[in-house]
């Protein structure tokens, strides 16, 4: 089955920015899931969301960027929901995200993890997933291609 | 509710993994309640790894705090309300 046929929306959740590939890897997935036709939402911090507004400035890739919070907030007190996410993790807070993520909605989750401490973050996702993980940091090629191996893109 | 910034609030662990808060209230504390990540209290929603672990220390709500870029703090703040609704609806 086509991904657009079983998605019509996708969530990426970002953390902090402070590993540089974060950025990279979020406009690459916004940019596959555009193609198959998957309206793109951001929840982040205000700083992920300030390098993607002018990343994007002509909102290519994103439809829509929202505060991370309030979207937390209206997930759980409103029930909004979003079939499709992807949790971007280079620490233990971003496990304790894509964790709740998992737990409040009825989701389809992705965590993916990068930065130097990727493959022993990895073993803390408890949940039944399919993770993205690689070690890069500055260079998005590896993160990139564990992306392409593990999401199945029909265009 | 209150607002948590607006609350007095003492840290007790600071920039630490979820799984240290956890440790540190079973060992510290004898009172203690699990929520599902998301259990709103004050004005923020938990976000942590389930089962998500609170103490109660009388009046005191010792409860973890994440943020995106910091980790995750252990914070204790004093709330008969809120210690009252935690009694009354988690195990």
């Amino acid at each position: 089955m086509r991904i657009s046929e079983r998605f019509d929306s996708a969530l990426l959740v970002l953390g902090c920015p402070e590993v540089p590939v974060q950025t990279t890897a979020v406009l690459y997935i916004a940019a596959r899931l555009k193609r198959e036709g998957i309206k793109v939402l951001i929840a982040g911090t205000p700083s992920a969301r300030m390098l993607l507004k002018y990343a994007d400035l002509d909102r290519h890739y994103i439809d829509e960027v929202m505060d991370l919070d309030m979207t937390i907030d209206g997930i759980v007190e409103s029930g909004d929901n979003y079939p499709l996410c992807f949790v971007f993790i280079h620490n233990d807070a971003g496990i304790s995200y894509a964790a709740t993520m998992n737990s409040i909605m009825q989701s389809k989750v992705h965590p993916v993890i990068f930065g130097s401490s990727a493959e022993e973050l990895s073993t803390q996702i408890n949940f039944d997933c399919e993770k993205v993980v690689a070690v890069a940091a500055h260079n998005p090629k590896p993160l990139i291609k564990v992306i392409d191996e593990v999401i199945k893109w029909d265009v | 509710m209150g607002c948590l910034d607006k609350l007095p609030y003492e840290v007790i662990l600071r920039n630490s993994s979820f799984s240290e808060c956890r440790d540190y209230l079973k060992k510290n504390f004898s009172e203690i309640y699990t929520v599902s990540p998301g259990y709103k209290i004050f004005d923020v929603h938990i976000i942590g790894v389930p089962p998500v672990t609170i103490a109660l220390d009388g009046n005191m709500v010792i409860f973890p705090f994440t943020k995106p870029c910091h980790g995750t703090f252990l914070v204790k703040v004093e709330s008969k309300e809120e210690a009252f609704r935690l009694r009354k609806t988690s195990k």
